[in-house]
């Protein structure tokens, strides 16, 4: 169980807005976080992983608590567990695909997991391949396997497909979706598609001006 | 007659004050780069005061400071030994000095071209903020590394007027070839001077050439683009 308190002043370009979220997670679940941009939804994210420090806040991951502002425990975004994929493909150009692979492994860990991953993506054959020569598809499939690699706790998808097209989009939610359940991961996608967020969630939730206004079904909530 | 001492001793100074520099800045253009301190402004107006400065004054203050007969100056000897007046480690120190904004800048704007979410990637991936600069950051900056070197190494060289107030004109020991030039100069020995000048030219063309041109070699060598 993931539990979420979070309180932050954000500055943008519509003015001040105060987030305020107060929610709860059961492990294994895929949460889809909807909105328009402006809303807050990068923030939460930011905060879960450590990059971003709420004014107030509590967040509990399975009974290990992270960030609790008012007895001063804030975690390092290295300490928290967690996998997280940005809207920029952000591999790094020094490695290759299999160099980036493995920066993300801990050093004690199983090397096989890399060929399985890459397995997994169908990338073996571009393993030494710099990331500038692949596709935006290609490369946010690495960033994803990157981002499994430490068998995360929690996986945080920061608007992961919002840059490529929609043939590529198609082949990457299926990938996500893979990954959530081969690894029984507990998943946090946040993306202002209504129609990847249904494809993608179990539960929505949509932040509007700061708080969440509706916390059920992506169905429900976009047919109503 | 033409001497050798003044090209060994330039060299030695550029390449010093490089490495040191090279040191010195990483960190330094790190946190200028990243940090969100308020009173930053002060600190980067602090490092570009070399700049604007005529060196006749920090050469007059580095000057002072090192005399023996003022607090630094006598510290130093006295706890270590260590006269940076008339001296070639004072020449260092100056030049180390005179030259930061040459190397930090170009650092500088180094960290500052490496998208944020690479960094955000590395700590997410558990990378502490040493391993992010050394596998991360400084790898896809080389371009900034080697102009700052590059620009240290060559403002160094052609360094005189720091040189003259803190180093003097000793021979072997603080004459560089600028000094030696100026030297030859007040003696009349224009054929002299001529031909330091004349290497000190094309030396100074063959290094920027040479930078410039990898710079424009985009494939291997420094970017990965």
């Amino acid at each position: 169980m993931i539990d979420i308190k979070l309180r932050k002043k954000l500055t943008g370009a519509g003015g001040d807005i105060q987030l305020q979220v107060d929610c709860q997670m059961q492990s294994g679940e895929i949460v889809g976080i909807y909105g328009p941009s402006g809303a807050g939804k990068s923030s939460i994210l930011r905060m879960l992983a450590g990059l971003m420090v709420p004014d107030e806040g509590v967040i509990e991951v399975g009974g290990q608590v992270w960030l609790d502002t008012a007895n001063g425990i804030n975690l390092r975004p290295q300490h928290r567990n967690i996998g997280m994929v940005f809207q920029e493909y952000s591999l790094f150009p020094n490695m290759t695909v299999l160099e980036n692979l493995e920066f993300a492994l801990e050093k004690r860990k199983d090397k096989s997991l890399l060929r399985e991953m890459l397995e997994i993506i169908g990338m073996q054959e571009l393993a030494n391949q710099r990331p500038q020569l692949l596709s935006g598809g290609q490369k946010q499939r690495v960033a994803l396997a990157r981002a499994m690699l430490r068998q995360p706790k929690l996986l945080l998808l920061d608007e992961p497909l919002s840059a490529l097209d929609r043939e590529m989009r198609k082949n990457l939610q299926e990938y996500i979706l893979r990954f959530h359940r081969d690894f029984q991961l507990t998943t946090l996608v946040v993306s202002h598609d209504a129609a990847e967020i249904t494809r993608l969630s179990e539960r929505l939730w949509v932040l509007e001006n700061g708080s969440f206004v509706y916390d059920g079904e992506p169905n429900l909530y976009f047919t109503k | 007659m033409l001497e050798t001492a003044p090209f060994y001793l330039t060299v030695k100074l550029a390449l010093l004050t490089t490495m040191i520099l090279f040191v010195l800045s990483i960190p330094l253009g790190y946190w200028l780069a990243f940090s969100r301190f308020r009173v930053k402004f002060m600190v980067e107006a602090l490092v570009s005061l070399p700049l604007v400065l005529p060196p006749t004054v920090l050469g007059f203050y580095l000057l002072l400071a090192f005399s023996p007969e003022n607090a630094l100056g006598k510290f130093l000897d006295n706890y270590f030994d260590l006269r940076l007046v008339f001296t070639f480690p004072g020449l260092v120190v100056a030049s180390v000095i005179y030259s930061l904004p040459f190397m930090v800048q170009p650092l500088k704007s180094g960290f500052a071209s490496i998208p944020k979410a690479w960094l955000d990637a590395a700590y997410t991936m558990g990378k502490s903020r040493r391993v992010t600069l050394r596998r991360v950051l400084l790898p896809n900056m080389k371009n900034a590394m080697l102009t700052g070197a590059v620009l240290t190494f060559a403002h160094t060289v052609g360094e005189f007027g720091v040189i003259l107030m803190v180093g003097g004109n000793i021979p072997e020991e603080t004459r560089v070839i600028s000094v030696a030039i100026y030297n030859e100069v007040e003696a009349m020995n224009y054929a002299v001077a001529n031909t330091y000048s004349l290497i000190l030219v094309g030396f100074s063309f063959l290094v920027l050439m040479v930078t410039y041109f990898i710079n424009h070699q985009k494939n291997s060598l420094l970017s990965y683009d």
